[in-house]
């Protein structure tokens, strides 16, 4: 059963189109790759999907459980289970990563119609996510991602969706920027939320991420649409290979 | 100097010109204070009040804002009911002295002068007991609206922490107008704190909604070698209020001085600080916020002057916009020829929430010394957009995420005011703002 289907998309940003038709759609419980060549409209399909202005969709229709999301404020869509872990997430000074935790789980939580966590709850429900992620004490008590180093700011990304607990992620490059070791741990919390009431879109560029999040289906994007898609091979294909069939095929 | 001579004085001028020369010899203090107020008024009667063509005034032209100058304020009598304190402040644990239509009122306070550690007196009566003490040696002496203060202050109080001690609580000196006509006054307060001594001192204005009173307000702060002192003024204004108050500063060695001036009401506001710092050593964090709404004008003007060598210096200033309002900032750092290893670091900005709002900075550095370091930043603009949408993706619908950015705007500076019960109050009162906002 399809959980989201984006159905002939067209986006322009600043007059210019860079989403041409795209169609795609993901299972409950399917983790689906996304891969293509820089500028083939992978960020654009994420912050078009988490409903960020400025992103002018001309065509085509976003459903999350057969209805539309694309009238919807990004709070909205949020609540109704759609997460965004950002390729470059953004420092919030002066907001304590607890107090940003807590404002959103029980506001989407009341958008939804259930009880608020009480502090004890929430409490717990971080530190044993934020323990596994390696993500200390100190840094809940910090400004949202101020000062932290590109690994941390993406675990921080992680550590959000697991508090928040998503029906459908969206992972936008959530390997750029990490070393081995920071991917591994990243990785496995997003493993942890694998289930078969979740879906997840992971965005990448390069195959890497792949040996640790193993995909169930993978689609190539170029040029705005999606050109090509497989099993998880086909990301093995793509690395041996490259992107220079699509861009070709495209043009 | 800005000495601008005119032949024609406004009609403010002249009522203040006739005020001066009908209540100079009824307005208390002699010898010293009558010839400190004759020098203070030669000063202002030749300058007039001052405009947009003095530098410092650029931006509160008050020969434009006070068209007209109110009568000077009457006594305020018996005590009422409700005395009207700052509500921002009203509820602190702390020495309440009260200030009425500018006139020290301890019966409307609850000054406990029994603390021996601490002189709690009416300021002209300290002067006359105590001559080593005199008005006007903390800087900002020569501006135009601080001398016209000199020239008519009323009344006030001196308090005096002893070296070595601690005041038992904080004093907190509340300037309250009291009445139904508008009128004009002119507190002045002294306070001393002495080498080693500690002190917070709160010091609150409030008056009535719709009543265009006037307040020109001095305070002088002295603080010894090796003090502590956090000073914290409180502006709740009425909505027609225009209220100008100078603090004047000097601060001795290895002391630490820390300000923070808070300003939610008045029609127009300026908060002038002046400040020296005159021994090595001393760490002064001097921060600022102020919530604007309406036609609302505030002015935070500082100057920081650091006399002597090895001080650390950090100023931030932030102020919200909405409406039409207009809030200025202009700081001047001055270092001087020998204070070198001087650190000092200024920061001001304005969230500005609405097209009709204007927000004007001016930093500026005078740098006499060789081995420094010092520098400014300044920015105005909009909620962030990246931001918002962040907070947003997470579920945290519009206005609370705008909200709680601007919360943590704010924040960052009321966020390291010690008091705790007051830090806390002025994040109440900033939430209030917030939630009254469109």
């Amino acid at each position: 059963m399809p959980l989201l289907e984006v159905k002939n998309l067209h986006v322009e940003v600043g007059g210019k189109k860079i989403l041409d038709g795209l169609t795609l759609t993901i299972e409950k419980g399917q983790v689906a790759a996304i891969m293509g060549p820089n500028g083939s409209g992978k960020s654009t399909l994420a912050y078009v999907l988490a409903g960020k202005e400025d992103y002018v969709v001309t065509e085509g229709d976003v459903k999350l459980d057969s209805q539309s999301i694309l009238e919807l404020a990004p709070d909205e869509r949020a609540a109704k289970g759609l997460f965004l872990a950002f390729q470059y997430p953004v420092e919030v000074p002066g907001v304590a990563t607890m107090t940003f935790l807590r404002t959103a789980l029980n506001a989407q939580r009341k958008a939804r119609g259930e009880s608020e966590y009480s502090t004890p709850q929430f409490i717990k429900l971080v530190n044993e996510t934020a323990g596994k992620l390696g993500i200390n004490q100190e840094m809940l008590r910090r400004a949202v991602n101020v000062g932290f180093s590109g690994g941390e700011k993406k675990r921080n990304e992680i550590l959000q969706m697991a508090v928040l607990q998503p029906r459908i992620a969206v992972l936008d490059e959530t390997d750029s920027g990490l070393d081995i070791d920071a991917l591994k741990i990243v990785a496995d919390g997003v493993n942890r939320l694998r289930s078969p009431e979740r879906s997840m879109m992971v965005i990448t560029h390069y195959q890497r991420l792949l040996n640790y999040i193993v995909p169930d289906a993978v689609h190539v994007l170029a040029r705005g649409r999606v050109v090509k898609s497989g099993g998880k091979e086909l990301a093995l294909e793509l690395d041996a290979s490259g992107y220079a069939q699509f861009a070709d095929e495209a043009a | 100097m800005n000495v601008d001579v005119r032949s024609s004085k406004t009609d403010a001028e002249k009522v203040l010109a006739r005020a001066f020369a009908a209540t100079r010899d009824k307005l208390p203090g002699k010898g010293a204070v009558a010839a400190l107020r004759e020098d203070a008024f030669k000063r202002f009667d030749v300058r007039g009040l001052p405009h947009r063509r003095i530098e410092e005034w650029k931006y509160t032209d008050l020969r434009a804002l006070m068209r007209e100058a109110k009568p000077l304020a009457d006594p305020a009598g018996t005590k009422p009911k409700d005395v009207g304190i700052a509500p921002v402040a009203n509820r602190i644990d702390a020495t309440l002295v009260t200030i009425v239509n500018g006139r020290y009122e301890p019966s409307w306070g609850n000054s406990d002068v029994s603390d021996p550690r601490i002189t709690l007196a009416e300021l002209f009566k300290f002067l006359a007991e105590n001559p080593e003490y005199k008005l006007g040696q903390t800087p900002g002496s020569d501006d135009t609206a601080l001398s016209l203060n000199t020239a008519l202050m009323t009344g006030g109080v001196a308090l005096r922490v002893k070296k070595g001690t601690s005041a038992k609580k904080p004093i907190h000196i509340a300037h309250v107008f009291f009445g139904d006509a508008a009128a004009a006054v002119y507190p002045r307060s002294l306070v001393i704190v002495e080498p080693n001594a500690q002190l917070t001192v709160i010091e609150s204005y409030c008056g009535p909604q719709g009543l265009d009173y006037q307040v020109n307000a001095a305070l002088e702060l002295v603080i010894g070698d090796g003090a502590q002192v956090t000073h914290i003024k409180i502006g709740c204004d009425g909505d027609q209020a225009l209220r100008v108050s100078s603090l004047g500063v000097t601060v001795g060695g290895e002391a630490n001085y820390k300000d923070f001036a808070f300003t939610l009401g008045g029609a127009v506001v300026r908060n002038q600080t002046f400040v020296r710092f005159s021994g090595e050593g001393t760490v002064g964090l001097i921060d600022g916020a102020s919530l604007l709404r309406g036609k609302q004008h505030v002015d935070n003007t500082l100057v920081v002057n650091h006399a002597a060598g090895g001080c650390f210096s950090r100023e931030r200033f932030k102020s919200v916009l909405d409406d039409e309002s207009h809030a200025i900032f202009q700081g001047k750092i001055i270092v001087e020829p020998h204070a070198q290893k001087t650190d000092a670091k200024m920061m001001t900005r304005a969230l500005i929430l609405s097209d009709e709002a204007e927000a004007d900075n001016k930093p500026e550095l005078e740098i006499f010394a060789d081995d420094v370091q010092c520098g400014h930043g300044a920015t105005a603009g909009p909620l962030d957009k990246t931001l918002k949408f962040y907070l947003m993706s997470r579920g945290i619908p519009e206005n609370e995420a705008e909200a709680l950015l601007i919360r943590a705007f704010i924040g960052e500076v009321v966020e390291d005011v010690a008091h705790e019960a007051l830090r806390e109050a002025i994040m109440v009162a900033a939430l209030e703002w917030l939630g009254n906002g469109p």
